[in-house]
């Protein structure tokens, strides 16, 4: 599955890409394989998600963070 | 602390949100030079080290990473690379320390540069608070650079971090990191490569150049006429590793962070669990809740409009008197004749129209200072990311809309932080159409003269909903305009959005007078150059060429003076002029009740010199009212006249005159100049947006035929052209200077010009068609 289909409150574990193009500031902001991501909630109209990642708090559209796969944590 | 030395410059680097301009601040103290970076026109901000003038430190513009994306990456690239001025000798990479690992990857990539580095360890506190602990000495040792604890807040840390600078340290000897086997093998013989075909690539910049050009289809575009051997050889590696299934792409990123990761987990301690939540997770609970969210951002917007437009208002009336008196001095001091004319009506005045939008432009800024340092504004870009996306902006471009609201030039400037080069034209397009405060006062004043005063179910005001209406239209256009540009310009290209949502923190008034004070000067230098100039152009377009005001003019005032002398005469009659001048005086002076309870004045001096005293009323009136003809026929003749009535038949289906097409040719300086114009025309003097007598004389105004000039479909006409039109000769200069050409400020102006005479053509001639007049 990937980021943008995780819901509020799930976690999961970032796997790989599902393009290698995709925007290079996703990669740099720390959006890599191993890596945990939380989805805390989503902005009013439901985009863009609003996640933790690294330890900090990044906002991703969905249709980016659907470039994204992880693994759901449960 | 050493007193004389070589001399040292220092950048000062980090990503947004670090308090890099905090700590900028604290090195400096608050004495800064604001200059331009040779070449390119981005505000360079710098000052000599407290207590050390021989180091200089420059604060460069937030980022992310030395990939620029944003045109303030750009530059912080640019310096650092050496391309604007000689690289710094000492780089200070503000670091967040309760964000360490996407922080040290900017730094990891300014130590590949082989520049020296310090890194400022900044909010250990907060840090502290989220129950991570950094030991500074271990990192300092991984990254073989010095490594200062801070609470730039507070100012700790601060004899350490000039101490750390001071010792002049040296760049680290080798990159710590590892790139995969498969690229790391490949990039000696590339690196040699460039450097033989482009000799002028430092030897410490040719990993990052061929790193950049292996993973950026931008950046190896640029190498392409420079070095066609380099850039086929890149090419064909790209080939051969997409034939293996290399990730090349992602190689330098994957290769940093693989090593920052371990250098973090080792050098920092979980002291407690951060699972309970955080005062920040707290209040995004309520601001950027689905429901509580949008309310509390438009609530919050309207109070800072509601403020903007009340608070401000005595500040300006102030001003403006303040300049109205500064001129009548001026006036009274100097020898009446054109230089007093040029300084006070042109000088004076210029500079008046400039300073008058200060208090609103200081306030709105407050406001948007409090939102940023507080962390608010990246969640108001959050909340507003999905309708900007509809038109195909992000919400990272409120807050340059949101600063157009004041004065478009710094909104414009602020369009620098956008990640993406499409999105910042378009910003910079349609800022322009929401409701700047030079539009207000023209708002004013058509409102108040030919909007009834009624409600409209007992409690909202016409007066009110058309105000509102007028910022509504031009927003609400900004928002096609930015759709359009998309559709028809930017065809297939789509905008992103990776924005950070900062802890929210207590927002510091030092901090945010000051940014509020720089921007306003943004506005007041830039702005005010071009206003000030303008005005004065005007004032010799005004007064030249000059008119001969005519036989009967001279006529009048003999007419007058012979009526004052007749009534002097029949007043006197028996008596001198001087019997009764003590008497006159007093009366002069306003002591009308006073001259009848004076013992020594005997009833029939008093009323002689009363009947004096009100011929000579009648004369000042009289000659000022021929004064006004005088000045209202200079203005006909003159250059401006002759434009608005040239201008005329092209306005005339708006509904406009050859009065209102002249105040608009002079609203080219700055939209409320038409105010001040048309009181010259409809000669009432000093007129300001609120002046009742100018109010009565458009109502007044007739066609030869009879019809009133002005009606209210003609103010509402006039109204939406100047919520449209582009007036302003200062946006399009710094749409020139921030877009680097004359194309775009070019189709601005046609475009925003057209609506507004489309607009206002349908408004009027629709109108009429109803049956309005």
């Amino acid at each position: 599955m990937t980021l943008g289909e995780l819901k509020p409150g799930e976690q999961g574990i970032i796997t790989g890409y599902e393009q290698e193009a995709l925007p290079n500031r996703l990669l740099e902001m720390g959006m890599l394989p191993g890596e945990r991501v939380a989805v805390l909630r989503l902005a009013p109209l439901g985009d863009p998600m609003d996640l933790r990642i690294r330890g900090y708090r990044l906002s991703l559209r969905k249709e980016d963070a659907a470039l994204i796969r992880v693994d759901r944590l449960r | 602390m050493t007193a004389s030395g070589a001399p040292l410059r220092v950048a000062l680097a980090g990503n947004p949100n670090v308090g890099k301009t905090t700590v900028f601040n604290l090195l400096t103290g608050m004495r800064q030079r604001v200059a331009n970076f040779p070449g390119v026109t981005v505000e360079r901000k710098s000052g000599a080290l407290a207590n050390a003038p021989e180091v200089e430190v420059v604060d460069l513009p937030g980022a992310y990473s030395l990939n620029p994306k944003s045109l303030d990456e750009k530059i912080a690239y640019d310096v650092l690379t050496g391309r604007v001025e000689a690289a710094p000798d000492v780089v200070v990479c503000v670091v967040d320390a309760s964000n360490l690992e996407r922080n040290l990857f900017m730094v990891t990539q300014i130590m590949d540069l082989g520049l020296p580095v310090v890194v400022a360890l900044n909010m250990v506190d907060a840090a502290t608070g989220a129950g991570i602990g950094i030991d500074a000495a271990a990192l300092s040792h991984a990254l073989a650079a010095p490594v200062v604890p801070m609470v730039a807040r507070q100012g700790k840390g601060l004899p350490e971090l000039k101490r750390a600078i001071l010792s002049r340290p040296s760049a680290a000897p080798a990159r710590r990191w590892t790139l995969m086997d498969a690229v790391d093998a490949r990039l000696p013989a590339l690196m040699a490569r460039l450097r033989q075909e482009v000799p002028s690539v430092p030897e410490t910049h040719a990993f990052m150049e061929v790193l950049r050009a292996l993973s950026e289809d931008a950046a190896l575009e640029q190498w392409q006429d420079q070095a066609p051997e380099f850039s086929r050889a890149i090419v064909a590696l790209r080939k051969e590793y997409e034939g293996r299934g290399v990730a090349y792409r992602h190689a330098e990123v994957m290769g940093r962070y693989a090593w920052i990761g371990p250098v973090v987990q080792a050098v920092s301690k979980k002291e407690k669990d951060a699972s309970e939540l955080s005062v920040t997770d707290r209040i995004d609970a309520v601001a950027t809740h689905r429901v509580l969210g949008p309310i509390f951002f438009f609530v919050l917007l309207a109070l800072v409009f509601q403020a903007v437009f009340s608070w401000a208002v005595p500040a300006m009336d102030a001003v403006e008197a303040g300049i109205g008196a500064l001129g009548g001095l001026v006036t009274s001091l100097l020898p009446a004749g054109m230089a007093t004319d040029l300084l006070v009506d042109g000088v004076i005045a210029g500079v008046g129209n400039v300073v008058v939008f200060l208090p609103q432009i200081l306030l709105l800024f407050f406001f948007l200072g409090l939102m940023e340092d507080s962390g608010y504004m990246a969640r108001t870009a959050f909340i507003m990311d999905r309708v900007m996306k509809r038109v195909g902006l992000s919400g990272g471009s409120v807050l340059p809309l949101l600063s157009s609201y004041a004065c478009a030039i710094p909104g414009i400037m602020a369009a620098r932080t956008l990640d993406n080069e499409r999105d910042r034209i378009i910003t910079i397009m349609v800022a322009p159409l929401m409701s700047c405060s030079a539009r207000l006062p023209v708002y004013t004043l058509f409102i108040a003269a030919f909007i009834p005063a009624g409600t409209l179910f007992g409690f909202l005001g016409y007066q009110g909903l058309t105000m509102f209406a007028m910022y509504f239209m031009g927003t609400a256009m900004a928002f096609v305009a930015a759709w359009a540009l998309k559709r028809l310009v930017f065809r297939g290209s789509s905008s992103y959005f990776v924005m950070e949502l900062p802890p929210y923190r207590r927002p510091r008034m030092r901090q945010v007078l000051w940014r509020m004070i720089q921007r306003s000067k943004i506005f007041a230098v830039r702005a005010g150059r071009i206003i000030f100039t303008l005005s004065i152009v005007l004032w010799f377009m005004a007064s030249f060429p000059k008119v001969d005001p005519g036989p009967e003019m001279a006529l009048m005032r003999q007419e007058a003076e012979a009526e004052r002398e007749a009534a002097h005469a029949a007043a006197l009659a028996g008596t001198s002029a001087a019997s009764v001048a003590d008497v006159v005086a007093l009366l002069e002076e306003g002591e009308s009740a006073r001259v009848d309870s004076i013992r020594y004045i005997e009833p029939e001096r008093v009323d002689r010199a009363r009947l004096v005293h009100a011929a000579d009323l009648q004369f000042d009136a009289r000659s000022q009212e021929i004064g006004q003809m005088e000045r209202s026929r200079q203005i006909r003749g003159s250059m401006i006249g002759l434009f608005g009535r040239a201008l005329e038949p092209v306005m005339q289906p708006l509904g406009f005159d050859w009065k209102m097409s002249a105040g608009i040719v002079a609203a080219f300086a700055a939209r409320e100049v038409i105010v001040s114009t048309l009181g010259i025309i409809y000669s009432v003097g000093e007129v300001d947006e609120t002046s009742v007598a100018l109010r009565e004389q458009l109502k007044a105004d007739r066609y030869p035929d009879g019809r009133p000039v002005f009606t209210t479909l003609v103010a509402l006409s006039l109204l939406v052209f100047f919520v449209f039109a582009l007036q302003c000769m200062s946006t399009l200069a710094i749409a020139r200077r921030e877009l680097n050409s004359w194309l775009w400020p070019g189709v601005m102006w046609l475009y925003m010009t057209g609506l507004a005479y489309v607009f206002s053509l349908a408004l009027y001639q629709g109108g009429r068609l109803l049956g309005f007049q």
